[in-house]
């Protein structure tokens, strides 16, 4: 499981390699914001070889998306696959984020 | 074609963890291929038995467990045809699993915590949390779809 961070023009995107829980959230969060402190402000996590999230993981996303807020900015998602899909709206997270099918929409729509 | 699965047919898996969450995804990755292998639902395996396995563990690192090094987690999972149990114990003291959940609603939404057990009981059939004295046991059950 690993995190890979690019910017794609003025995005900050973030890939999510194998399960985003609770032995790792710590890293995906230090990465992000150490990026929110360069200056980012337009951030997309891309979940398309993500395997499984569990309630650490969501915690970590929210926790993320309000920092990003606060500071003027945006977090949005993409990629979810069914299962995903399925967990956000069991915990209703789909009303909270913006989440885009590919990552080509999601660029497109900051 | 899927081969037809005897009704006697069962996997057994028992296991001490240390008490560290590095080692959840390996016991959920043998979980989830015995699931595969007597043939659960792909949803189950790929979504309900880890993230619920994963809330289980977790939590009894963490909260029953308290984070110490020095403790273990046994883990027994039991695969059959019909369905999957596994039993989660800490060493801990006990510890309220209820008082650190949260309804999931609009108004604790941004919440980053205590979204868990709530989890758990969606993807499983039934989750049962005893006291087994010394430490906590949680029981999930998932019935093969």
């Amino acid at each position: 499981m690993s995190f890979t961070i690019k910017k794609e023009s003025d995005v900050v995107v973030v890939d999510v390699e194998g399960q985003l829980i609770v032995g790792n959230r710590q890293e995906l969060k230090q990465k992000v914001l150490d990026e929110l402190e360069r200056g980012g402000r337009k951030f997309l996590i891309d979940f398309s070889q993500t395997g499984y999230i569990d309630s650490s993981g969501l915690g970590v996303l929210v926790s993320l998306s309000k920092k990003i807020r606060e500071q003027g900015g945006e977090l949005r998602l993409a990629n979810l696959n069914d299962d995903l899909k399925t967990l956000f709206e069991l915990t209703k997270l789909d009303t909270l984020f913006q989440i885009a099918d590919t990552r080509e929409r999601a660029l497109q729509s900051f | 074609m899927i081969a037809d699965i005897s009704p006697d047919q069962h996997r057994l898996i028992e296991l001490d963890i240390p008490n560290d969450v590095r080692f959840i995804e390996r016991v959920v990755e043998r979980v989830q291929r015995e699931c595969r292998d007597l043939q659960f639902a792909q949803r189950q395996v790929m979504l309900n038995v880890p993230v619920a396995l994963t809330e289980a563990l977790s939590n009894a690192i963490l909260r029953g467990n308290a984070d110490d090094p020095t403790k273990t987690v046994h883990v027994r999972a039991l695969v059959d045809s019909s369905r999957l149990v596994i039993e989660v114990r800490d060493q801990g003291t006990g510890f309220d699993i209820d008082a650190c959940t949260v309804d999931v609603s609009t108004e604790t939404l941004e919440r980053e915590d205590g979204r868990g057990l709530f989890l758990m009981r969606k993807l499983m059939d039934r989750v049962e949390c005893v006291a087994t004295g010394p430490g906590s046991t949680v029981r999930l059950i998932l019935n093969r779809a």
